[in-house]
């Protein structure tokens, strides 16, 4: 019994750990905000969740186990608010590679800054053609 | 067990070396902010990993501190670089004080 346990345990933790290992890959390899942000939160939801089920597993007693269960449910509550976030400044500061977007629902609605404001990597489109001072605001 | 111990401190040591890669290179504050948060969530996840190889449930309080500050940390980062320059409009219609690499670039 004790030994299927741990071998449970190892398998969550193990598949937890391969997560994490994903996750940095894609941070160096993806080409944007959006796409590494996608590999990111990989090890946020579900890898965090599996380490968190070996963990409880070896850890015997109740109250390791329901700590464990709260940072489960915070990490849960807390990735999507933080990627909405991260995802709306990007797309409006022109973090996002337009050219590698199939689908673009926000596309000349004006969600995006007019103009640089100094953070934008390399790779952004063209800001606004049109002088600074001939736009309203 | 060793082997399995030496496996899973490698995978975590790699993703989070990779992260780290990402943090010093990334082009701009929003690479950085995506790469201190799964950064941060590796590092809870190795404590996680470290309690249950050892089987000690002191690391457990550090886990539920660790993913706060995590969600704080980039939330507030995220706040900031959203409100960053929008309020030092001087009322001419010109930014006052872009940073350097906005200034680098209409220089060129």
């Amino acid at each position: 019994m004790t030994a299927l346990a741990d071998v449970v345990a190892f398998a969550c933790l193990l598949s937890g750990a391969a997560l994490c290992l994903t996750a940095g890959l894609g941070l160096v390899r993806f080409p944007d905000v959006l796409s590494r942000m996608h590999a990111g939160t990989k090890p946020q939801v579900l890898g965090v969740l599996l380490v968190m089920v070996g963990a409880a597993i070896r850890l015997d007693g109740w109250a390791n186990a329901w700590m464990l269960l709260l940072v489960a449910a915070f990490q849960l509550l807390t990735a999507p608010v933080s990627a909405h976030l991260i995802s709306r400044v990007a797309y409006r500061r022109r973090h996002v590679r337009r050219d590698l977007l199939l689908v673009d629902e926000y596309a000349g609605t004006g969600h995006q800054d007019e103009r640089y404001r100094g953070d934008e990597p390399g790779d952004a489109p063209p800001e606004d053609p049109r002088p600074a001072a001939g736009r309203p605001g | 067990m060793t082997v399995v111990s030496g496996a899973l401190y490698a995978m975590m040591a790699g993703g989070a070396v990779l992260a780290l890669y990402r943090l010093a290179r990334g082009p701009s504050l929003l690479d950085r902010v995506v790469a201190t948060d799964t950064l941060l969530v590796i590092i809870s996840a190795g404590l996680a990993v470290h309690a249950a190889l050892v089987r000690d449930p002191t690391l457990v309080p550090v886990l539920v501190v660790v993913s706060l500050l995590a969600f704080v940390g980039s939330v507030s980062v995220a706040r900031y670089i959203g409100g960053m320059l929008l309020r030092s409009r001087t009322g001419d219609g010109r930014d006052v004080g872009l940073p350097l690499a906005a200034e680098e670039r209409e220089a060129r």
